[in-house]
């Protein structure tokens, strides 16, 4: 009965999505805004909808009814509770409803939030959003049912891939998620502006906080995502340049591109196509990572299963909404009015800039990615594309980037003072410089690269700050007016400088863990003691351990520094009967941001392993320093000036000094 | 400034970038991507020694042989043509006898010597580039990889 009535619910989701794409659209056009109103309320009904079913999936999880296809297939009675529940979104068909899920949230949030829109935009923005929801309702229905019942009810299920049996794996999909279709708000708000064939300062304004609200769980699911792959894998890597993670790389890229470009459009009135066109290819791009990752062209982890149906639904998605907005973009946007001049040295020069750096950044990532599909396709040649690539191409391009970040905020808009601002950026550049000089004396010589770029990182922390500390006249003015200066900084102002530190600290992060790590890969007989890095990790032999639905062999570790005992470490490999699989656990030690990583290899009958042992020096910072941006996002989208529905005033009089 | 150049150096620049970018993806896709090939593939090919690539096929049952200091030996065949493998290093959880593997190194002489060896992710599904290699020997039936999906053990 409750996997019929989610069916049932998705399917009067999609009626109602089918209503709400055609009938304001009709509404804005005879100028009728009864009609035009219906969008609010089918948005919020659809989302109820899509609710219900997926809660009637859930219920079927958890209450593991193993008549409903995929339950039988992704679930286990035994499994725990915890794992039930993720475990819904832990497969094809129930990532999909996850991902309507998401997209109902959104479009139920701008018809009750959007009470100040244009009345005519907030009904274009609401059909286009559900012209994308039925896109995927149907594509659900037809093709990934999660509802389809089994005509015998096995006794047991087939378990979730033990790889997913992991608590990093219950947030970071919805996490993903949220971003990846986040951004559907902005690529609805620039088709609905192409429609309208109009768009001013206030579109920007309503468009950027759901960017940013996007962007900051895009960083978050991304960090987590790596995070995950960091300990479940057991490479000790984390990040590998895979198509799944490139997927999702791609629209933060682009994501971050339009957060930047959306503040000159809406302080400048200025590069108003530009965005549009970023607003459209932010979200393909979310599109077509949905595409390389559902459809099973790409063999990994997330390849759920590959039912060539689906790849070539999805691919007819991605045609009809990627093609339909370019050519919707092409038709109109020459029709955009120009917006404000402003000299190539000036912040929305420097904002440019960086859009230029982050799209070709992008670009790099998107060729490397689609490369070996476009050359498999054609040629019928398999290559692999690794981190080489990226490190040859991305790099570079990351790294001009990470130079000019300082100059932006510093620069003043419609004409800025580039010598000026060096001059005021000497001491962050010093600091930089010393810091290089100093690691590259202790390194005596031998290296190159990496003391560079700490320098780097450092200077780009430095120059963050600096643009505060002048801002509020830190060291010049008595600390009590510092201080009310401090408060009465924009909000925005602050999240821009965490936002770029985080940047850097999770650059820094990468380089030092690359640089200073160490890696041993060692066999070991009980008792057996190896140093790494200053640490004595002595192996005091393998215990077996049940678990609820697996049972591990568990290596135990005595850690070590300079004689004394400061912890233990128990990297354990788990296997898994229901689908005769083993996952690898790896143990961490945490001190300060460095870590100790120990992952088990090979169990002999003596007693004996093989085990990769890895010091990972300020590894912590890579994914700190994603939250830090992601936090630096949050403060920026409580600014007052940003608020989701602010009241109108507070609009009108910010508008002002961008007229 | 007038319009006309503020207009060229905005162009100018992107386009500057656009050709930094470009120079580094042709650079990089001609040093940095690897070939895939099947064992086939490097017999009837003749690979130059020392060429680095991609090989896939199955684990030849018994022919693991693992030494004190984690390195193994086995040999990867399609079905048709073996290759040797030598790799320094831990092995993969679901590397078994019979299953489907890939693995990157350099070929010296008629030994692959691999820094990389990938198993599956889950016990159901075969590398793509496997079931491909095996298609191409002939030695590929249908429905293989997916095993007893959908129906209970």
């Amino acid at each position: 009965m409750i996997p019929e009535l989610g069916h049932y619910a998705l399917v009067l989701a999609l009626a109602l999505g089918l209503v709400q794409s055609i009938v304001p659209v009709v509404g804005a056009r005879s100028r009728d805004a009864s009609l035009m109103r219906i969008a609010n309320s089918t948005a919020v009904m659809q989302f109820v909808f899509v609710a219900v079913s997926f809660s009637a999936l859930t219920s079927c999880y958890v209450s593991s009814d193993f008549s409903v296809a995929t339950v039988y297939e992704n679930s286990h009675s035994m499994m725990p509770l915890i794992y039930k529940f993720t475990s819904v979104w832990g497969n094809h068909e129930g990532s999909m409803l996850l991902w309507v899920l998401i997209l109902a949230i959104f479009g139920a949030l701008v018809a009750a939030f959007g009470r100040n829109l244009p009345v005519t935009l907030k009904a274009h923005v609401l059909a286009v959003q559900s012209w994308i929801a039925s896109a995927f309702y149907l594509f659900i229905l037809l093709t990934s049912n999660p509802f389809l019942r089994l005509a015998q009810a096995p006794f047991e299920g087939r378990d979730l891939n033990p790889i997913l049996q992991d608590p990093g794996l219950a947030i970071h999909p919805p996490l993903l998620y949220l971003g990846y279709v986040g951004f559907s708000i902005a690529f609805s708000f620039a088709v609905a502006a192409l429609i309208e064939g109009r768009i001013d300062a206030a579109w920007a304004r309503w468009v950027r906080p759901w960017t940013l609200l996007a962007w900051m769980f895009l960083t978050l699911g991304i960090a987590m995502g790596s995070y995950w792959a960091y300990y479940t894998l057991g490479w000790g890597g984390f990040w590998f340049w895979d198509p799944v993670e490139n997927a999702s790389l791609m629209p933060w890229l682009a994501g971050t591109a339009l957060l930047h470009s959306a503040v000159v459009m809406e302080k400048r009135n200025a590069l108003k196509v530009w965005t549009i066109l970023l607003a459209i290819l932010t979200f393909s791009l979310s599109l077509i990572g949905t595409f390389l990752v559902r459809s099973g062209v790409l063999t990994s982890v997330h390849a759920f299963a590959s039912d060539p149906t689906r790849g070539v639904f999805i691919l007819a998605i991605l045609v009809i909404f990627i093609g339909g907005s370019l050519t919707l973009f092409a038709w109109r946007a020459p029709m955009l009015k120009q917006g404000g001049l402003f000299a190539p040295i000036s912040r929305e020069g420097a904002l440019v800039l960086n859009n230029l750096f982050l799209t070709t950044a992008c670009l790099t990532v998107f060729v490397g990615t689609l490369y070996p599909l476009a050359l498999e396709a054609l040629t019928g040649q398999k290559i692999s594309v690794g981190a080489p690539f990226f490190n040859l191409t991305f790099g570079p391009l990351f790294v001009a980037l990470m130079f000019a970040i300082p100059f932006g905020p510093l620069l003043a808009w419609k004409r800025g003072d580039l010598l000026g601002v060096a001059q005021r950026l000497m001491s962050a550049a010093a600091i930089g410089i010393a810091t290089t000089a100093v690691i590259f004396a202790v390194e005596s010589g031998n290296m190159v690269l990496a003391p560079f770029g700490v320098g780097l990182t450092v200077y780009v922390m430095f120059g963050a700050m600096l643009e505060l500390a002048e801002r509020v006249g830190l060291f010049r003015l008595p600390l009590a007016i510092v201080w009310t200066r401090a408060r009465g900084l924009p909000r925005s102002a602050w999240g821009t400088a965490i936002a770029h530190i985080g940047i850097a600290l999770s650059m820094l992060g990468i380089i030092c863990a690359a640089t200073w790590g160490t890696e041993h890969i060692v066999a070991m007989k009980p008792a057996q003691t190896v140093s790494l890095s200053g640490y004595d990790l002595t192996f005091d032999g393998v215990t077996q351990r049940p678990g609820p639905n697996y049972t591990s062999v568990v290596a135990e570790f005595a850690v070590r520094k300079g004689g004394k005992l400061v912890g233990s470490m128990e990297p354990s490999k788990r296997s898994f009967s229901s689908r005769g699989m083993t996952t690898n656990e790896a143990a961490l030690f945490v001190r300060g941001f460095d870590q100790l990583y120990l992952s088990l290899g090979d169990v002999n009958g003596d007693g004996s392993i093989a085990i990769r042992l890895y010091y990972k020096p300020m590894v912590l910072l890579i994914w700190i320093g994603a939250v830090v941006m992601m936090l630096g996002g949050a403060l920026s989208l409580s600014d007052r000036r940003l608020r989701v529905g602010a009241p109108k005033p507070a609009v009108k009089s910010a508008l002002q000094p961008a007229g | 400034m007038t319009r006309k150049q503020r207009r060229l150096v905005l162009i100018g620049t992107s386009v500057g970038v656009l050709a930094i970018a470009a120079a580094l993806i042709l650079s990089a896709l001609r040093d940095s991507i690897v070939f895939f090939n099947s064992p086939t593939d490097i017999a009837e090919k003749h690979m130059a020694i020392g060429s680095r690539m991609r090989v896939g096929g199955l684990v030849k049952p018994g022919t693991v042989a693992r030494s004190d200091n984690l390195l193994s030996r086995f040999v990867v065949t399609d079905g048709k043509t073996d290759i040797q493998v030598r790799y320094q290093g831990i092995l993969p959880d679901l590397f078994r006898e019979g299953q489907g593997v890939v693995v990157e190194g350099k070929l010296e002489s008629s030994v692959l010597v691999a820094d990389t060896v990938l198993a599956k992710h889950d016990e159901r599904y075969m590398p793509r580039e496997v079931v491909d290699a095996l298609k191409k020997s002939g030695r590929w039936q249908e429905g293989e990889a997916q095993g007893t999906g959908g129906k209970p053990r």
